[in-house]
Parts: C-alpha cells; structure tokens; sequence
C-alpha cells in the first residue's frame, strides 16, 4: 500500500514537470533555453518509466535522451546562429489544433476499456527485453540496426563540407 | 487515488499535443526538432504505460519503445545534419526561408 501510495505522488510530481518543461520548450523565445527544457522533460520522461517499472528503459531513457540526443541538439545550436524570433503567424492555428488533438486523444482514450492484466509487472525487464528483442523481434532488431548504420553514413555524408 | 492506465495515455497525450503546437509553431528548425523529440518520447509512454498493464509479463511495448527509440534517434541525426546543410548553405535555420520546392 505504501509502494503504490509512492508511486502515485511520484507519478504526480514527475507528470507536473514534464508537462511543465514541455510547455516551456515550445514557449521559450530562447533556444538554449529550450535545450535545457528538453533535457528536464527527458529526465521527466526517466522518471515516469521508473514509476511503470520499466527500469532498463529508463535507463536508456538517461543515457540516449538526456545523454545523446541532448549533446546533438547542444552541439547544432552552437554550429548555427540564432537570433530571437518574434511570435511567428501560425501561433493561433497551432494552438487551436493542439487543443482539438488532445481533447480527441483524452476523449478517445475515456471511451476505450482496454485489457488490463492482472498480473504484477515483471521485476528484472533485461533478460526478457533480450528474449523478446533477439526472439519473435529478431527481423526489426537487424532492421533497425541497418536503419541506423545508413542514418549515421547519411549524416556524415550530408553534413560534411565540400 | 491509484494511478492507472489511463492517466498515463492522457499524460502523453497532453504532452504529444504539446510537442505538435511546438512543431507546428516555432520557426526555428532546431526547436521543431526539439518538439519532435518531445512527441516521439510521448509516444514511446504510452507503449511503456501499455506494456505494464496489458503485457506485464511478456514486455511487449518496452520491446517496441525500444524500436521507436532507435528510429528516433536516427531522425534525430539526420534531421540535424539537414538543419547544418541548410544553415551552410543559407546561414539561417529558420523554416520559412526553406522554400526551393515550393511549387
């Protein structure tokens, strides 16, 4: 009882800033400002697939999203100049579609009865992530590690001078 | 209150919805990025929020995050090595003034 009572203020504190470094990466005017929303929604984004005791994916979560990816969006904002831009014309339309988009999700979501598993979640998710990833999901696994070998040629290749 | 599945999906649904008015209304292609990345991480919730109350045991969402993850981040290459080709090219990152295809 007390687990779930930790998971639940968790859940709620995480969801409080993540929701809050979202919506201060998409209305911040400044883009470091932005890079660093992004990394406390990655760690946000951690923190919520600990509470779902998916502990390998956040790890992976820390190391690729607030590590990785973190680092490409730092390095590409200090090759390129930024200068600050003013409020742009779409503001009103995106928003407007924003708003539609997650009262159609939510209201989607409500409606469905999915299912639900009784069962407790797994304790020790690698060594079933390993049976699942090289078992029944051997064909996408090598796909997608022919996926990123090309993106990574391809990006070398696209963003070398010449 | 117990925390169930649905508040997850509805988390990453206002969170996805975010990251759209964030693509859809910043101008700087480095930022759009950015939003985009905050969507696929939505997303990659819900397959993680499903794989612990439909699949518990089998793990199949993580199995698939693990897929979307990779994509994403293979976007996220690819994505900035544009943004660099362009900002080579023009020396501005901003969307508007990529309009060579525009009919």
């Amino acid at each position: 009882m007390d687990m779930a009572l930790g998971v639940t203020i968790a859940f709620w504190i995480l969801a409080a800033v993540t929701v809050g470094a979202a919506v201060w990466l998409v209305t911040t005017r400044n883009v470091f400002h932005a890079a660093l929303a992004l990394i406390a929604a990655f760690f946000g984004f951690g923190g919520l697939y600990a509470t779902l005791s998916a502990d390998f994916m956040a790890a992976v979560q820390i190391l690729v999203y607030a590590g990785a990816v973190a680092i490409v969006m730092v390095f590409a904002i200090m090759m390129t100049a930024h200068q600050r831009e003013d409020a742009g014309r779409f503001q009103a339309p995106a928003a407007i579609m924003a708003v539609v988009l997650a009262v159609i999700i939510g209201f989607s979501l409500l409606q469905t009865t999915w299912q639900i598993s009784s069962a407790q979640p797994a304790q020790n998710t690698p060594p079933i992530l390993a049976e699942q990833l090289l078992g029944p999901y051997v064909l996408p696994f090598e796909i997608v590690s022919v996926l990123l070998v090309s993106a990574m040629v391809g990006a070398i290749i696209i963003a070398r001078e010449r | 209150m117990e925390v169930g599945v649905n508040h997850y999906l509805v988390l990453a649904g206002i969170l996805f919805s975010i990251g759209l008015y964030g693509v859809l209304s910043r101008r700087n292609a480095v930022v759009m990025l950015m939003a985009l990345e905050l969507m696929f991480n939505s997303v990659n919730l819900t397959l993680i929020a499903f794989s612990r109350w439909v699949t518990p045991s089998l793990l199949t969402g993580q199995a698939f995050a693990i897929f979307v993850l990779t994509v994403a981040a293979a976007e996220a290459t690819v994505g900035l090595a544009i943004v660099l080709a362009i900002y080579r090219n023009r020396a501005s990152v901003s969307a508007e003034q990529v309009d060579e295809l525009r009919g």
